[in-house]
């Protein structure tokens, strides 16, 4: 049974290695005659509409089947990916990652609060700040010339390629004692940990300095259009002291309302198109499920190497682009 | 199936705001996907033809608008008779659908007398709803 698993698991780790190969060389290749869409438009694309809704589709199914192991948003992912490989404009690219971010968390968020792994109380005041500040990214971006959002992003992806590859984690985490303003939010609660079949009891520190740093990553999250997956969990987990479910679970509960606030912004500025926007979340969704679903038999460090050499790849290739070198 | 001892404590407004960002999330993938259908199928008209895109979708937003006349704020919603504004209905409803779950639970705070909770749900809809306004859009 053992020699069964261990196959299963291998097969399925060989499989996903293979998709995400097949993704890098699929990218490569659109990366062909995709992008001189910045200065010739109408003379980019030889594959018809549908050629590239249906390319937008089968890239982000990949891509949610490898978000959800790895623990980064869905929107981290696509658009230095989507932005980086096809001839849409930064513009629509982000509005529809801002989307796909906020779709992900949208399906994940029930049964995440009714299991105990999202907490409301932790969530709110982090939102509301992250949701702020997220309308204000969402606003710059949109301001900004593309290369320069481009370069930006470009740095911006490779911070998060150290951050995956250097941060630890702290399944729990010591607090010793909670600040004033947890105390007075009653920030803390109870999971029921089904690995350990008890109730761990959870409290946070360092409330203020997590504020702070959530508008920060709700500008970052508006601005490029990334949503904030990749940022939320480090803070929650290592700085405010959360378990790393608990952590998780409620990163994805303050992603739908920061995300959702800055969706308006772009909705609003006619940065929305259908025709991108609603393939990336559909296939990211139906990505995502299998994805929660290979969770149980995949080994999270290997998919978590796959996630950080994609990023490394759309890091560098948006970089480049932005600085004009690979177009 | 998990047995009773195995269930989490939750919340009253917790249990309640998963149920409304349950229901929210299936009915807007449900819009998102039906409008979606209607448009590429040629069922609803677009606003602006399908084959046209490829040469378009490469311009800012600024370029693009100007070039197709295509509304801003809150104007696509007497599009919707076109099959691409009518996808952005489902997109509208994900996106205030947080906007009800936070309606839904403030009476349980107030009840409580978390007054605390109160203010911080009424500033997360305060945001959520001057996001929505296009106020901020407007004024650049």
């Amino acid at each position: 049974m053992w020699d069964t698993s261990l196959a299963k698991l291998s097969a399925t780790g060989s499989l996903l290695k293979a998709n995400a190969a097949l993704l890098l060389v699929t990218l490569a290749l659109f990366t062909a005659g995709a992008y001189a869409a910045d200065s010739v438009p109408a003379a980019t694309s030889t594959l018809p509409w549908w050629g590239w809704a249906l390319a937008l589709f089968i890239t982000c199914f990949f891509l949610g089947i490898v978000a959800v192991p790895s623990g980064v948003g869905g929107g981290v992912l696509f658009v230095p990916i989507v932005g980086g490989f096809f001839p849409f404009h930064l513009d629509f690219v982000r509005g529809a990652g801002l989307l796909v971010a906020m779709a992900s968390a949208l399906a994940a968020g029930p049964s995440l609060l009714r299991g105990g792994l999202a907490n409301l109380r932790l969530a709110l005041p982090l939102a509301v700040l992250a949701s702020a500040s997220a309308i204000a990214g969402a606003l710059v971006g949109l301001v900004l010339p593309a290369t320069t959002v481009q370069i930006a992003l470009g740095l911006t992806i490779l911070f998060i390629v150290a951050l995956m590859a250097t941060a630890k984690k702290s399944e729990f985490p010591e607090v010793k004692q909670q600040d004033r303003l947890a105390l007075a939010l009653s920030i803390h609660g109870v999971f029921r940990d089904a690995a350990q079949k008890k109730d761990i009891d959870w409290k946070v520190h360092r409330t203020p300095l997590g504020l702070v740093i959530f508008t920060l990553i709700g500008f970052i999250g508006g601005l490029f259009g990334v949503g904030a997956g990749w940022a939320n969990l480090p803070v929650l987990n290592l700085l405010m002291g959360a378990p790393i479910k608990v952590a998780a679970g409620t990163s994805g509960l303050i992603l739908t309302l920061a995300s959702s606030s800055a969706t308006w912004v772009y909705l609003s500025k006619g940065a929305v198109l259908a025709i991108i926007a609603v393939p990336s979340v559909i296939g990211m969704m139906l990505g995502a499920m299998i994805g929660a679903r290979l969770l149980h038999v995949l080994k999270a460090s290997v998919v978590r190497k796959m996630v950080i050499t994609l990023l490394l790849f759309a890091g560098i290739r948006a970089l480049l682009k932005g600085l004009g070198v690979w177009m | 199936m998990n047995s009773p001892e195995d269930q989490p404590v939750i919340s009253v407004e917790q249990q309640r705001y998963a149920t409304w960002l349950n229901w929210g999330m299936r009915s807007g993938l449900a819009l998102l996907v039906v409008s979606f259908i209607a448009y590429v199928l040629g069922w609803l008209p677009a606003f602006v033809p399908l084959e046209d895109l490829p040469k378009i979708w490469g311009l800012s937003t600024t370029e693009y608008l100007q070039q197709t006349h295509a509304p801003t704020g809150w104007d696509w919603l007497a599009q919707t008779a076109h099959g691409d504004y009518a996808g952005l209905v489902g997109i509208a409803w994900l996106s205030g659908c947080s906007l009800l779950c936070l309606l839904a639970i403030m009476p349980i705070y107030a009840r409580r007398k978390d007054w605390a909770f109160v203010m911080i749900c009424i500033a997360a809809l305060i945001v959520q709803l001057v996001a929505a306004s296009g106020i901020l859009s407007s004024g650049q």
